[in-house]
């Protein structure tokens, strides 16, 4: 088994950057990644892509290359399309690969896991036709297709940016149908100062709004009793605003209300984390440096809270100078050194979030879903079972499980885990740090006994081979 | 004959054919098999085991587990796969069976 000196899982900003730096520090480096091409969602497939479709996309998307290009390094072991099933402490790693399950060890991991969408139960949200924003996005950047009917729902910038993309790509999206209200831009505006260091992000804002506008794009804000109608597949978005009932017929809804964490590798090491109430959100318990409370575990990028893709680049660079300190491959006052201008340059990127925290909260219904609403994709289990279980008695989320199987899908929680969480934290008035959210185990990904049968160097091969020396 | 797509693709290249439940499909070879199925106006990838409800993709970065298709007898997340020439894929399980 290889043996290397950092392990980082995902190559999205904060994974790419951190490899940079790490080989920069003279650490041998294996960065596994799930997708075929460097660039995580955000700069997804942009060496590829960026020649192509770089005018839609935007600066934004292609500058992500002068991070893919940093990976050309000798010390820099980038391995693609592998899936990562198990971390164990120590550190060895488990992951899959062409079909065959294959393992390296490390002397300490670096976890760039990114952000998944938070979920956004409504009515009607499982039929065929109905995606993720970044789903929308994905699909524009990777493959180059466009939905021709959609409507975009939800709130926050990345509904504004995708709805910037389609319009230049020349498919406006039908609607957008946006959640926050008149109120949240009140509140957000005590946030106005600090935003306006990051103003950067304000006049992007600015100006993806006026594109939105010139195409004649209609919003709706303030929308509220949201749901998606359709028999056997999505065919309209009904919803009420100022009193009034919409119904605008479509073919694609995109759903959007922020992004989390993807806490679900960093859970599987048994990482603490805590409720970050401005996001709505599990966020791991980290030093300044991204060191978690497993020794030699950290963790950088929206993993470790949303902070967007500028930010988690720094963050995954300042991450390195804390572990390389810590493997002694750095003085703690070269450590500070380098670290002082990338701390300032965080500051800056990080003003405007507050504010956009604040203007474009997630949406109130999908936080506290009806009761026949579907919440847990995988196993079917409505909100009115959840709330049923804790009049039951159940108080936690891996009870949960025992009790209605939510959670026990092949997503293992991923876009139900939050939702739990929040209706039984309701249901028995006690706070979500409290409730908790459902224990990870490995394999974090469905690995197959074909897969594991083809392991390199699994525990029989190596066996054999020390019997035969 | 190929269906009305909700979808529309921006580039044109080499297609290659593959089946899907026995019927055929020209799509671009190599390209993401999930965003390939869609623009060719497959809207239904599998139904699931507990309602036999129709699912199709949602996040198209191998979290939700809602495009599962069988390729050659393996179940997988059609969003992770690249599309290859005699690819044959069927619905999991079975496909129309219903609730299993």
């Amino acid at each position: 088994m290889d043996r290397f000196d950092l392990a980082i899982v995902g190559a999205g900003p904060a994974g790419m950057s951190a490899a940079q730096e790490a080989a920069g520090h003279g650490l041998r480096v294996v960065l596994l990644d799930e997708q075929a091409r460097a660039g995580g969602q955000i700069y997804r497939d942009v060496d590829r892509v960026a020649r192509l479709r770089g005018d839609i996309l935007g600066a934004d998307y292609t500058n992500g290359a002068r991070l893919t290009a940093g990976l050309r390094h000798d010390a820099i072991h980038h391995v693609t399309a592998a899936v990562v099933w198990a971390i164990e402490e120590g550190f060895r790693l488990c992951y899959t690969k062409d079909g065959r399950g294959a393992q390296v060890a490390a002397d300490r991991v670096l976890l760039a896991t990114g952000a998944l969408e938070r979920p956004m139960p409504l009515p009607g949200w499982t039929l065929p036709g109905v995606m993720t924003a970044g789903a929308g996005q994905i699909m524009l950047k990777q493959s180059g297709v466009l939905a021709r009917r959609a409507v975009l729902v939800g709130s926050g910038p990345l509904l504004y940016l995708i709805a910037a993309q389609m319009v230049r790509a020349g498919t406006p999206p039908l609607a957008m149908v946006e959640t926050q209200t008149l109120a949240d831009r009140v509140r957000a505006m005590r946030h106005l100062g600090g935003a306006l260091r990051g103003w950067r992000y304000m006049l992007k804002g600015v100006k993806m709004l006026a594109e939105i506008a010139r195409a004649r794009v209609p919003r709706h804000i303030g929308a509220t009793g949201i749901a998606i109608e359709g028999e056997g597949r999505a065919e309209a978005l009904r919803f009420t605003r100022r009193g009034r009932a919409h119904r605008i017929a479509c073919d694609t809804v995109f759903l959007h209300h922020g992004v989390v964490p993807n806490t679900q590798a960093a859970r599987s090491l048994g990482v603490t984390h805590r409720w970050r109430a401005g996001q709505s959100c599990f966020a791991p318990v980290l030093d300044d440096w991204g060191s978690t409370d497993v020794p030699g575990l950290f963790i950088a990028g929206d993993g470790a809270g949303i902070g967007g893709a500028k930010a988690a680049e720094i963050a995954g660079r300042l991450a390195v100078l804390g572990l390389a300190a810590q493997a002694g491959r750095l003085t703690e006052a070269e450590r500070d050194r380098h670290a002082a201008p990338l701390r300032v340059a965080l500051a800056r990127d990080l003003a405007a979030r507050p504010f956009l925290d604040a203007a474009f909260p997630p949406f109130a219904e999908a936080l506290s879903p009806a009761d026949d609403t579907v919440i847990c994709r995988c196993e079917e289990v409505t909100a009115g079972s959840i709330r049923g279980h804790a009049r039951l008695g159940c108080l936690g989320p891996n009870q949960a499980k025992a009790f209605g199987r939510a959670g026990m899908g092949p997503c293992q929680g991923r876009y139900c885990g939050l939702t739990v969480t929040a209706l039984l934290a309701e249901a028995s008035g006690r706070s979500p740090d409290d409730t908790g959210y459902y224990r990870i185990r490995p394999p974090l990904k469905p690995v197959t006994l074909g897969e594991l049968a083809a392991m390199e160097g699994s525990a029989t091969e190596t066996a054999e081979k020390e019997t035969a020396t | 004959m190929k269906p009305v797509s909700p979808f529309l693709e921006l580039e044109e290249g080499p297609r290659v054919s593959v089946t899907f439940d026995g019927a055929t499909l020209d799509l671009p070879e190599g390209a993401n098999l999930a965003a390939a199925m869609l623009a060719a106006g497959v809207d239904v990838f599998r139904h699931t085991p507990v309602s036999g409800a129709p699912r199709a993709p949602y996040c198209m970065m191998g979290a939700c587990f809602d495009c599962l298709v069988e390729i050659e007898g393996v179940v997988r997340q059609a969003c992770m796969v690249a599309v290859k020439g005699g690819m044959d894929i069927r619905k999991p399980h079975g496909g129309d069976d219903g609730p299993v």
